[in-house]
């Protein structure tokens, strides 16, 4: 074998010196990662962020029940973020607060603090597939979006709400995700994630977000309004409308353990 | 009641001298809380004369108001609790499970007034928890307690975050009385209360204790000094002539530690005491393991699974949890109701004594939680503590309506 490989390799490297279209071309991962990583380095640097979050819960025969929190978070950036959120609806839950120090790599950190026994309880990140607060959104759907969670493959360019988008394909790195892969739709003015599809871990089409209402926010950060996820399996949705967004508020690292989590209105 | 008069004056004194508060204006206030309604069905006859019931009903509230001013910084919290009992003048009682004024700064918060405080890491017994008294009227799982007066100042370092406690007004342990069910054979006296301190309830506790989060790890050391929150109970006769257990509060040094090891989907528990009184000297573990199964069958449910064991150095002379072994489940189903269902089982091992506890839940709409939950009791030997509840198997419908 090494006789052949010698000159095949002496070849395309011929091949290689002499063709600059070669060298340029990049690989559909290349592509899908070099596009996310614009994605998130145009939305670095927010410092801390306050929002208020109502979901509406519906069933198939259009049912709903509401959620309500509020959320606190602090950007770290070279780790994923810190959060509080503060539980006010349904009213058995009121009160009740979780922490976060979510981590590129790695488990998370999570604390849950219950009220009624004041007690603060340190749980399990595993958990990435399971529903948040019994909505269609799972725990992954809602953690900061890192650049080390998935492996990138661009599709193709397509027409979209914001004029054309790219396509891209996530495979998630998690084993514990809930997920195969993600299709999620970029506008290529902004690079605002406008749409994603979920494929479960079989395979299938399982959920779609759709994100409308972008609102921009310290002259760079685009935020949407509002979020509405649709279960393609169960015909159940939820809508996540977003109120309230607060950018660099002065939310400090020590605003972030297990005093202010027991705390936190 | 008289004592919440009392507590009601001194905070309305202490919010008179807050300057701040007058300009704020109280502006940010709230209201929540619960009521619940309990229906208790008890399967057989009651063991001891007295305790005539085999249902009993019960309603309780617990309103929580909630004042903040100067942004958040200061803050005030009043808990009131009443419960009335169909059967049991012991259980129909009030107390102020929290009335407190908290100050935030940079690296320290000040906690002043009646409130609760939750130490530990197990799920079965809470052998670290010692700061609060336990209102064992309430339930016989020894999760509700009394409000505790107290200065807290709580530090927070790279190291961890540090507490301080001055504990002044020591409350005492209520306890069912003749006419209520999962009780002691005997009826404790809490009248005759007896204290090897001669302050009495007035003895100033003290306690400091140090918590950390360090990778997988949550662990947490205390040092506590002061009355001891569990009585000695002993058998007197009484001016009536009935014969009555006689609580008696002694004073304990007690260290205890608290560790949490998170991997995974593993949640690794200990916990441990060394109490020394002026009869006892001895050491305490609770140590356990609870996985849990995320998504059994591709579906949104999980089931998590405990297992812990109790360990008390007195042997059967002391703690009820001194050779005890707890298996447990909790399934949740993830559902928009918050469905669950909650197993447990404790069995003494040295008398081969065994409960069962099974607690099914829901929410129904926004605002109302409903509750089954069944407990039952086995046991054949007197000298165990459970031998008297032997007959108390029982089936609870609770209702809860928040507000």
């Amino acid at each position: 074998m090494t006789s052949f490989t010698k000159p095949l390799n002496t070849l395309l490297a011929a091949a290689l010196l002499t063709s600059p279209v070669l060298v340029l071309a990049e690989t559909a991962e290349e592509k899908g990662l070099a596009i996310s990583k614009e994605a998130k380095a145009r939305d670095t640097g927010w410092g801390d962020m306050q929002a208020e979050m109502k979901m509406v819960l519906r069933n198939k025969q259009g049912q709903e029940s509401i959620r309500e929190i509020r959320m606190k978070s602090l950007e770290v950036l070279d780790d994923g973020d810190k959060s509080l959120t503060m539980f006010d609806r349904p009213r058995d839950v009121k009160g009740t607060n979780f922490l976060s120090f979510s981590h590129a790599v790695g488990a998370d950190d999570q604390w849950l603090y219950l009220p009624a026994l004041k007690r603060v309880k340190r749980i399990a990140s595993r958990n990435k597939s399971g529903p948040f607060m019994g909505s269609e959104f799972s725990y992954e759907d809602l953690s900061s979006f890192e650049i080390e969670k998935y492996s990138y493959k661009y599709l193709r360019d397509e027409a979209c709400n914001s004029g054309t988008c790219f396509v891209v394909e996530q495979y998630p790195a998690d084993k514990n995700s809930g997920y195969t892969r993600r299709q999620v739709w970029i506008d290529q003015a902004e690079y605002r994630m406008l749409k994603v599809e979920f494929y479960d871990r079989k395979n299938s089409l399982l959920k779609t977000l759709s994100s409308t209402g972008y609102q921009q926010y310290l002259g760079k950060h685009w935020r949407a309004d509002s979020q509405n996820m649709v279960n393609h399996q169960t015909g159940k949705s939820t809508d996540l409308i977003w109120a309230n967004y607060q950018f660099q508020t002065g939310l400090k690292d020590k605003d972030f353990n297990k005093n202010t989590l027991k705390r936190a209105r | 009641m008289k004592r919440a008069t009392l507590y009601t004056t001194l905070l309305a004194a202490a919010i008179a001298a807050q300057p701040g508060l007058a300009a704020a204006g109280l502006a940010d206030y709230e209201l929540a809380g619960k009521v619940t309604g309990e229906l208790r069905y008890f399967s057989q006859d009651a063991q001891f004369s007295d305790q005539s019931q085999t249902t009993n009903l019960s309603i309780s509230v617990e309103p929580e108001l909630y004042w903040e001013w100067n942004n958040g910084d200061d803050s005030l919290t009043f808990t009131p609790f009443l419960r009335l009992d169909q059967h049991d003048d012991e259980r129909s009682h009030g107390d102020i499970r929290e009335l407190s004024w908290l100050h935030v700064s940079d690296d320290w918060e000040l906690r002043a007034g009646l409130r609760k405080v939750f130490w530990g890491v197990t799920e079965f017994q809470h052998l670290v928890d010692v700061i609060n008294q336990t209102d064992g009227v309430e339930d016989i799982d020894g999760e509700d307690k009394l409000g505790q007066a107290m200065i807290n100042l709580s530090l927070v370092k790279d190291w961890g975050i540090v507490d301080l406690y001055l504990l002044p007004g020591f409350r005492e342990r209520t306890f069912p009385g003749a006419d209520g069910r999962l009780r002691s054979g005997l009826v404790v006296d809490t009248d005759a209360a007896q204290y090897e301190s001669g302050a009495r309830e007035k003895h100033l506790d003290t306690a400091i204790r140090w918590s950390h989060s360090v990778d997988v790890l949550d662990v947490g050391l205390y040092w506590f000094h002061g009355t001891n929150r569990d009585p000695i109970l002993t058998p007197q006769l009484n001016s009536n002539g009935d014969t009555v257990l006689v609580p008696l509060y002694e004073q304990m040094d007690q260290l205890g530690v608290d560790i949490q090891a998170t991997v995974d989907s593993w949640l690794w528990k200990f916990e441990a005491i060394h109490r020394d009184t002026v009869r006892n000297d001895y050491l305490a573990a609770q140590a356990g393991v609870e996985y849990t199964f995320y998504g059994l069958q591709d579906s949104a449910a999980d089931l998590g699974v405990l297992v812990e064991y109790g360990w008390d150095e007195r042997g059967t002379r002391g703690g009820q949890n001194q050779n005890d072994l707890f298996l447990g489940g909790r399934f949740t189903l993830n559902d928009a109701q918050s469905s669950e269902l909650l197993a447990g089982i404790s069995h003494d091992l040295d008398h081969d004594s065994t409960s069962v506890l099974v607690e099914a839940s829901r929410r129904v709409g926004d605002n109302w939680k409903i509750s089954l939950d069944g407990r039952f009791f086995q046991s054949d030997t007197a000298v165990d503590p459970s031998y008297a509840l032997r007959q108390d198997d029982h089936l609870q419908l609770s209702v809860e309506r928040y507000f």
